[in-house]
């Protein structure tokens, strides 16, 4: 499990580097960002090495900023393996609100954070089909 | 009684004047009003020019008198109630006897006899019934004539258009901007206006301009005419205009019409532009003496070629208020900002935007979510605005949409704040 930190911001210019810059200024490390257009306005997603950290530098700067847990897990690169996480997901009817994955190229892992309703059977499943659960200041020791 | 004399008039006017004092005066409210200006009985009138003795009567003298306040009869008198489109909270109450409805109605059917119109007419109402006077008001007024009355109320467009060329209606009263919108929708239910025979329109509810109506005749290929009224002195059928199309007449038998200096309250001569104040010289359950419309216009200077000797009134012009109005229906910013601050995630700053969709106005509330509310979810999101949606709904009768922003990111106003932002370009 790892916190990720939720940014409610206007969607326009400027407002991913508002944030990136109180972040960068506090010496916060992201690892994981991804934005999301919602209209009229947009959820900045940040997966950092100290969330509760900066969510507090962020709500002090009156921005509207959440945790949110999710689900992170890393399993060997190949073939057929987001596949098997979304048949486990599915037999235990456990729906994703949001997903992002990726691939760490030198230890051959891939990375996935998963945005479910129901962490702790989501961890539970996940496990016992093989793959590693991650916790955020583990990141670096993939 | 539409080409008499000043002198008959005003002879009529001061009989009638002092008999609706003798009204007003049944009320607690009036009677503290007029003695204070040393009127405590209809002798006290000894001339029209007495009129200017009487104390202004406010918007919010109704809603302090609400629901009750200024009954001047008994309640078994009373035939009928209407309450104001707008509200600000309180809504204001008109109570109406048998003989006030008459009364109303006559004014009605001679406006629209005026127009030209009569009962070989196929008159479709398409003004929303209810505590809204634009219905009913012009409803009887038209069954007064012998008109044949199609009580269609607003809304349904393909409905509306469908019975205009089923039953050849000829006249309509409707809002400027829902006969554009229904010019819009001709072709899509394969009507033109070889099937339609539509002659006349009475535009009324909303404030429009020249062009407006120059464009709709067009359009329409009809003669649109203005109709103005307001709930506080009956509704419709106040001022109309005649076959001229050059101002409205203002029913001086009935209705004492001032125009006076918002700020000083003085009297402003024919020709200038200022507050419209009424008096209803003919109203039993409800009297109302110089009631302050917050409409600006001015009486047209002149006769009009008719001979009708009743004065014209101008185009209205604004409002000395912030009241706005979408399609036909008076919203205030403060009913708006009431909702929004009933609801903890939101801050308490907002913008309100209104523009054209089509020939609609559309209402679109901005607000800024509170920063420590935000729980991560767009759910979360979804269900406040929905929620928003709904109690400005429940309270303003539109649908606005609503945006949430992020703190601090409306503009902010030091003093009066200007929050609502017009961009329904002047038509």
């Amino acid at each position: 499990m790892a916190k990720q930190l939720n940014i409610f911001v206007d969607n326009k210019p400027g407002r991913l580097s508002a944030v990136t810059d109180i972040l960068a200024g506090n010496g916060i490390n992201i690892f994981i960002f991804t934005i999301q257009d919602r209209g009229d306005f947009g959820l900045i997603k940040l997966l950092v090495d100290k969330p509760e950290e900066a969510d507090c530098i962020l709500l002090g700067k009156g921005y509207a900023s959440a945790l949110k847990e999710v689900v992170l897990v890393s399993v060997k690169d190949q073939p057929g393996n987001l596949h098997r996480l979304a048949t486990v997901l599915q037999e235990k009817k456990i729906n994703l609100s949001d997903a992002r994955g990726t691939v760490l190229a030198p230890s051959n892992l891939g990375l996935c954070c998963l945005e479910v309703d129901d962490i702790k059977s989501a961890e539970k499943v996940l496990k016992k089909a093989g793959f590693a659960l991650v916790e955020l200041a583990d990141i670096y020791k993939l | 009684m539409e080409t008499a004399g000043r002198k008959a008039m005003d002879a009529l006017r001061l009989k009638n004047l002092r008999k609706v004092v003798g009204y007003a005066l049944r009320t607690p409210f009036y009677q503290a009003r007029l003695k204070a200006a040393g009127i405590t009985s209809p002798r006290d009138i000894r001339s029209l020019k007495d009129l200017a003795r009487i104390p202004f009567t406010s918007k919010e003298d109704l809603r302090e008198c609400y629901p009750n306040g200024l009954l001047a009869v008994p309640m078994s008198r009373v035939v009928r109630i209407h309450t104001s489109s707008g509200t600000t909270g309180i809504p204001t109450v008109i109570h109406h006897t048998k003989e006030d409805l008459a009364v109303w109605t006559d004014l009605v059917a001679r406006s629209i006899t005026a127009t030209g119109a009569g009962k070989h007419d196929i008159f479709q109402n398409m003004m929303t019934y209810g505590m809204f006077t634009g219905g009913l008001g012009l409803h009887y007024g038209a069954e007064r004539v012998g008109m044949t009355v199609i009580p269609m109320g607003g809304g349904n467009s393909r409905r509306q258009i469908q019975i205009m060329k089923d039953f050849g209606t000829t006249v309509l009263h409707i809002t400027p901007s829902y006969m554009l919108h229904l010019h819009s929708l001709l072709a899509e239910c394969k009507v033109t206006l070889k099937d339609l025979r539509l002659k006349k329109a009475y535009l009324g509810a909303e404030p429009y301009s020249e062009d407006t109506r120059r464009k709709i005749e067009k359009l329409w290929q009809i003669d649109a005419y203005n109709s103005y009224g307001l709930s506080e002195m009956n509704g419709p059928g106040v001022a109309f205009e005649c076959e001229h199309k050059n101002g409205m007449h203002v029913w001086e038998d009935v209705y004492c019409v001032e125009v006076i200096d918002q700020r000083t309250g003085a009297a402003l001569e024919d020709g200038r532009e200022g507050e419209v104040v009424f008096t209803n010289l003919l109203r039993e359950a409800t009297p109302l003496l110089r009631y302050r419309t917050r409409d600006v216009a001015a009486i047209l200077k002149g006769a009009c070629p008719c001979g009708r000797t009743h004065r014209r009134l101008a185009r209205i012009a604004g409002r000395t208020d912030d009241m706005m109005i979408i399609n036909g229906v008076n919203i205030y910013p403060s009913q708006i900002e009431a909702v929004i601050m009933q609801v903890p995630e939101v801050g308490n700053n907002y913008q309100i935007i209104l523009e054209k969709s089509g020939s609609l106005d559309s209402l679109t509330v901005k607000v800024e979510i509170s920063s420590g509310m935000f729980k991560g979810d767009l759910a979360q999101i979804d269900r406040l605005k929905e929620r928003i949606k709904d109690n400005l709904r429940a309270s303003i009768i539109i649908s606005p949409r609503v945006e949430l922003h992020e703190p601090g990111s409306l503009p902010v106003f030091e003093g009066k704040a200007k929050r609502v932002v017009d961009d329904r370009a002047k038509l």
